[in-house]
Formats: C-alpha cells, structure tokens, sequence
C-alpha cells in the first residue's frame, strides 16, 4: 500500500466517513427533537437515542469496509462467543446482520435469486441464500464487506450454520472453527456437555491466534465479558421496562435497536449506548408516552421479525391499538446476560453459548412464552411461523395449540419469511391480523 | 320495501352477497352474484337495488369478505370471521364449530355458548381445501358444479388422491382418467381429499359439537356428508349457508344503528 493509499483510507474511515454520519446522526436527533420527519397516526416516533444506534451500525460496517488494510476480520455466526474474537483485535462480520439489512433494504430477493442461481435451494434459509448471493454477486448495501481471515461457527442457532459456512470456507479458502454446541433437551445442560464447549474452545485458541497473529490476553478476554454482560443486562432492563401499561418502547423498535448488543457485543460503546437508550425509555414513562397510541392489546411475538415488513406491521396492529411489548428473539439477547462470569471466562462462555432458547426444546420456548405472558400481561401471541428457521418455527403449531386451549391466551399463527418476500401473502396476513384482532376485542 | 334497517355485504373472492335485515334481525332481502373483476362497480350496481328496495341509500351498512375494503360505502369493515360467526349464530341459536368453505379459503371458527369467537384457523397460502379447489376439478372431469356432490355420492369405490394440492391433483386426474378409473369414485377421493384437510384445520381449533358448515360449498351433500363419517359429529348447515357473512355484516351494522340483534 502506498502512502497515498494509506491517506486516502485512513481519510474515508477516521475522517471525512465518520463525520458524515455524525452530520447524519445530528439531523435525525433534531428531527427527533422536533417531532419532524415522523408521520404515524398510532405509534410513537423512534428513541431519539436511535439516531445514535443508526449511526454505531453505519460505523461499524463503515469501517469494515476499509477493516482488511489493517484489522484481521471474522465472519461470525449470531450465536458465537464472539468474546474470544474480540479480546484477540478481530473485526466481526455477522452476515445474518448483515442479511437483516438486506431485508430491511428489500435488495434479499435479488440476492437470494444469485445463489439459487448458483443451484442452493429455495428451501436453504433466506439469510444463508442472501450472504451467499451477497458473496457470489459482490453486491451489498453496505457498500463493500470485508474480506474474511477466519469464519467462526457455532451450531447453538441451527445446523444450517454448519454447511453453510463450510461453502462460505470452500469459497473463500479460509480457516473455519466450528463450535459445536449439543442440543440441550431438559432443563440444564448436563456437565459433560459444558465440559465438551469448554474444551472446543480452548482448542479453538491455537487456530485463531494464529490467524491474528497474537497471542490471547487473559486480561482483554475478562473485560470483553464484562463488557458483554453490561450490555446483556442494560438491554434485558430495557426490555423489562414494558412490563408496566402502556409499553414505552415497541418490540417493531427492539428489532433494530437490538443491533449493537448482537454485533457490538463487548465494546465499551455498546454499553454506553443502552445506559442510554435505559435512561431514554425511563424518560417515556414519566411522561407517559407510549410506544402506541391508546394501547388496547398487548402483544407477545415469537421468531425472527419480517425485515422487509417491520414498519407495515407495526402500522396494521398500531391502527388497532395493539402494541408487541414482548419478544422471544430480543428477548434471547438479553436473557442470558447472568450466565456471564467475566472471572471464568471459558467455563462461563460454554454455558452462555450452550443455552440460546435455539439450543433447547420446544418445551422450553412454551414455559418461556408463558412466562412472558405473565410478566408483560400479555393478550396475545403472534407466532410468526418463519419458513426459514426451521428450528425456532417447529413445534409452532403445538404451542399455538396449547396457548390458546391450556393457557386461554388467543394466539395465531403467522406463515412468512424474515428474509424472502415471497413468502409473504399480503392480503392474508392482513386478514389473519385483523380477525384475530377482533377476537381479542370480544 | 318497508322495514329494512341495516345492511350487509360480503365481496368474496367467488361471489358477492348482499342482504338486508329489519329491526329484529330478520333477513329480508338478498342478491348473490358471481364476483366480477371490477369490484367497486358492482358495489355500486348491488348498492343502488339495495337502495331501491330500501330507503334511499343503504346505510348503516358494514363490509366484509376479501374485497371489503373497496365497499367505500361502508360504515364499517369486519372480516368474514366474525361476520361468518355472527351470521351462523344467530341463525342457529347456539355455539360450537364452525365450517365455512369459501371460493378462496376455508376457515374453522371455536364459537363460545354466547356466540363468542374462541379461536380460528384458516387454510393456508392455496386453493387446497376451497371451492376453488371442487371448481377446477369439477371443470376438468365434465361435471356441473351444482352435482358435484351427488355424483360423487353415488360412488361405490373411491380412488386414492395421494395430493391435495389443486394444480398436482389436476394431473393426478388426468393420470387416473388415462388408467381407466370412472369419474365418479374420482370425484369421491377428490371430496374426501378437501374433506381431510378441513378435519385437520378442525383438529387446530379444537372440535366443540355441534358441528356447524356455511359457505357456498355447503350446498355440496358430499361435503357434510364425509365430513360426519371423518368426525364422527352431525353437520348442521344452516338456511342460506352462502349469505352468512353478509349476514352477519347486516347483523353488526344493526348493532350500529342502536337496535338488538336478537341473541347475538
């Protein structure tokens, strides 16, 4: 790299891109403050604070563009110990992120159609067909996605993981560590179990020392999970928040506020940022505001959210007074913050990593719905039956069952897609939304 | 004509119902028509017979059905479940499960003592389980519609359709027709096939006798005659099994007009 190069890049990424979005970040907390720029008759307008969370995720895959100059870069699965990677200087991609933005940008259907192209399967899931048509296209919103030095898997999520980022590693010719997390089919994860990840991942460390090219620092891996834990726990308080009527801040507005805590997870920033967001969300209540005008239903959402709908759906409830207070998937990201011990961290991190709510039976997701019914008085659940995630839509179809004939909690049972808009009817989700809305007002 | 007080039409993917009903709730005046393309038109046309067997415009009115949202007329939009469930209520007098099989989808309703809707299931993204279904079929083998279900009554075998899906059985058809199999034990698995998928959306919602079938495929013998020997539970259709909806949408747009409708 020449001198020039060295400028040109250290401008784009430490000067004139980050300024930019800070200019950005300015204009939408005025346009907050302001109450301009917001045009919804029955929900609140966006956390002022999420101006700044935009402005962290922008950063973030800002500077992954220009991240292979002098970063090691990670491409790494949602449910990683990405704690590990952190402490080592690594630069993580989360292409399921990533795909999220896709979906929310509309551009997934284009891309998921390159790697159908390419011979993957319409029924591979759609952030797999996404990253993967992403890869073989070179297209992207964000601009340009760095290149990977290693790829980190952990199977606590869904097998899918498992093949997919063998394609990602045939393609890209780079080393893959895959943690493999056994399924836990009661209610605690038997010893031998968190012995096998613990012991994975300390044979993981050789490989990826290696790739970055320095040794790990006990030191930096304990205040990573310090970190991480702040961050799990501040976002679990904001969640908690909506137990009380009416909810300040919407499960709509969780899905993407809930970005950082997935891909920043261990940074200094993130933490300040949902101490933050905490302090916002304390402000709404005071005065009273509420994530939707006139909250008349409260609402309980299971599975990933449909990205490219999040706004329309938000809208078709909010116009009936239906606020979602609670989720399953924001809640996953919070839930486990206590396991974290930053005093042990590979101990704490096989159990952490071992528990994901995907990692357990469909038993679990039922008492942990009930248990969010109770918690945020839930009238209704929205089960959004996601043909992609198989695993966290399997056993959808019992739970509705036994919500609505054991539990007498109206739910209903939404077929989408998070990622593929062609599996979503329109007219029939609007209509399935609307008569069940009519059921609760009986 | 005198003593109609409230209004209700239902724009089905198939056919559009509208009817009147006097203070009490009584049905008095209907028109069915097949759906045409252009939906706000026809609207307009059923409104202003509407209004010339009633007062001068036909209000309060309430829309339901899939094209609901075009009837700018309306007072109110109410989706066919709870039009179907207020309709089928009141003109039977008690809860239990409801059946209703329409053009375009099928929908199980839980109906409470008080007519309540407890919980319901529809089918899913296609026309398996739907008139639409009985439609294709019945065009494919050469046998009217209206005798769809007597034909296939007078079966004494049935043959096996292994697929519910309307496009995969279209060949599975074509396949039985060319080994020699009669029309009419085709025409049984055929029923028996929409039957099974309607059982299973049953077994969703839960099946509290009695056991209740609208819609325009409730004109069809066949339906509710399978549908007893799957479930074992007599099948109740009531009068006019295709008004239901709009029925029902009369019946709530009545409520708006400040009257009783009856038990409902």
């Amino acid at each position: 790299m020449t001198a020039l190069d060295v400028l040109r890049v250290y401008a784009s990424s430490r000067l004139i891109g980050p300024a930019a979005l800070r200019v950005q970040r300015w204009g939408n907390e005025w346009r907050a403050r302001a109450g301009s720029g917001w045009a919804s008759d029955y929900l609140a307008p966006p956390l002022r604070v999420a101006a700044r969370g935009k402005e962290m995720v922008a950063r973030h895959w800002l500077e992954g563009r220009y991240a292979n100059r002098n970063r090691k870069v990670a491409w790494v699965t949602s449910g990683a110990p990405v704690e590990l990677l952190h402490a080592l200087g690594f630069f993580t991609v989360y292409p399921e992120n990533h795909g999220a933005i896709c979906g929310a940008a509309r551009v997934a259907v284009d891309l998921s159609c390159e790697a159908e192209n390419a011979g993957y399967s319409r029924d591979l899931c759609s952030y797999a067909r996404t990253d993967l048509g992403s890869l073989f296209s070179g297209r992207t919103p964000v601009g340009r996605l760095p290149k990977p030095d290693l790829l980190f898997a952990c199977t606590n999520i869904c097998q899918t993981v498992l093949f997919w980022y063998r394609v990602l590693a045939h393609h890209l010719r780079v080393p893959l560590v895959l943690i493999d997390t056994p399924f836990i089919y009661f209610e605690t994860a038997p010893e031998h179990a968190v012995e096998y990840v613990r012991r994975q991942l300390e044979a993981s460390i050789p490989s990826v020392e290696r790739v970055a090219g320095r040794s790990l620092d006990t030191g930096r891996l304990k205040e990573t999970g310090r970190l991480s834990r702040e961050a799990s726990q501040l976002w679990m308080e904001i969640m908690e928040r909506n137990d009380g009527r009416p909810a300040p801040i919407s499960v709509v507005d969780q899905f993407t506020l809930m970005a950082p805590v997935v891909e920043m997870r261990g940074e200094p920033a993130t933490v300040n940022f949902y101490a933050a967001m905490l302090k916002e969300v304390d402000g709404r209540i005071a005065a009273g505001v509420s994530a939707v005008q006139h909250e008349k239903h409260r609402l309980l959402w299971d599975n990933l959210p449909i990205w490219y709908r999040l706004r329309d759906v938000a809208e078709m409830l909010g116009a009936e007074g239906a606020a979602l207070v609670a989720s399953t998937y924001t809640n996953a990201w919070g839930e486990l913050a206590d396991l974290i011990d930053p005093d042990q961290p590979f101990e704490s991190m096989a159990r952490t990593y071992l528990y994901p709510i995907l990692n357990r039976g469909a038993g679990h997701k039922l008492a942990t719905m009930r248990r969010m019914i109770e918690q945020y008085s839930i009238d209704g659940v929205l089960l959004h039956s996601d043909r992609s995630c198989k695993p966290y839509s399997i056993g959808q179809l019992d739970q509705r069952d036994r919500l609505a004939r054991e539990s007498s909690v109206p739910a209903l049972l939404l077929e989408a897609d998070h990622n593929d808009s062609r599996c979503y009817a329109e007219g029939q989700i609007a209509n399935r939304v609307a008569a069940f809305i009519e059921t609760l007002e009986r | 004509m005198s003593g109609i007080r409230a209004w209700g039409i239902d724009v089905g993917s198939s056919t559009t119902k509208i009817v009147g009903v006097d203070t009490e709730g009584v049905l008095h005046w209907d028109v069915l028509e097949d759906s045409e393309p252009r939906a706000e038109e026809q609207v307009e046309r059923l409104l202003q017979r509407a209004a010339e067997v009633g007062d001068a415009q036909a209000r309060p009115l309430v829309a339901t059905g899939y094209g609901r949202k075009l009837v700018r007329q309306a007072d109110r939009v109410v989706t066919e479940i709870t039009c179907h469930a207020r309709g089928v209520y009141r003109a039977l007098g008690h809860g239990g499960t409801l059946v209703d099989v329409g053009g375009q989808d099928s929908k199980v309703i839980g109906l409470g003592p008080d007519g309540e809707v407890l919980d319901f299931a529809m089918n899913d993204k296609c026309a398996a389980g739907t008139g639409r279904f009985l439609e294709n079929t019945s065009r494919r083998l050469g046998v009217d519609l209206e005798h769809l279900g007597e034909v296939a009554l007078s079966a004494g075998d049935e043959a096996t359709l292994s697929s519910t899906c309307t496009v995969f059985a279209e060949s599975e058809i074509v396949s039985l027709l060319a080994h020699g199999v009669a029309v009419e034990p085709i025409l049984k698995g055929l029923h028996r096939a929409l039957v099974e998928r309607l059982v299973a959306m049953i077994r969703t919602v839960g099946l509290r006798p009695p056991l209740m079938l609208s819609g325009g495929v409730a004109r069809n013998p066949a339906i509710a005659r399978l549908l007893e020997a799957e479930t074992g539970q007599r099948v109740i259709v009531p009068p006019h099994p295709q008004l239901m909806g709009a029925y029902g949408a009369a019946l709530v747009a009545l409520e708006k007009a400040g009257e009783p409708s009856g038990p409902v």
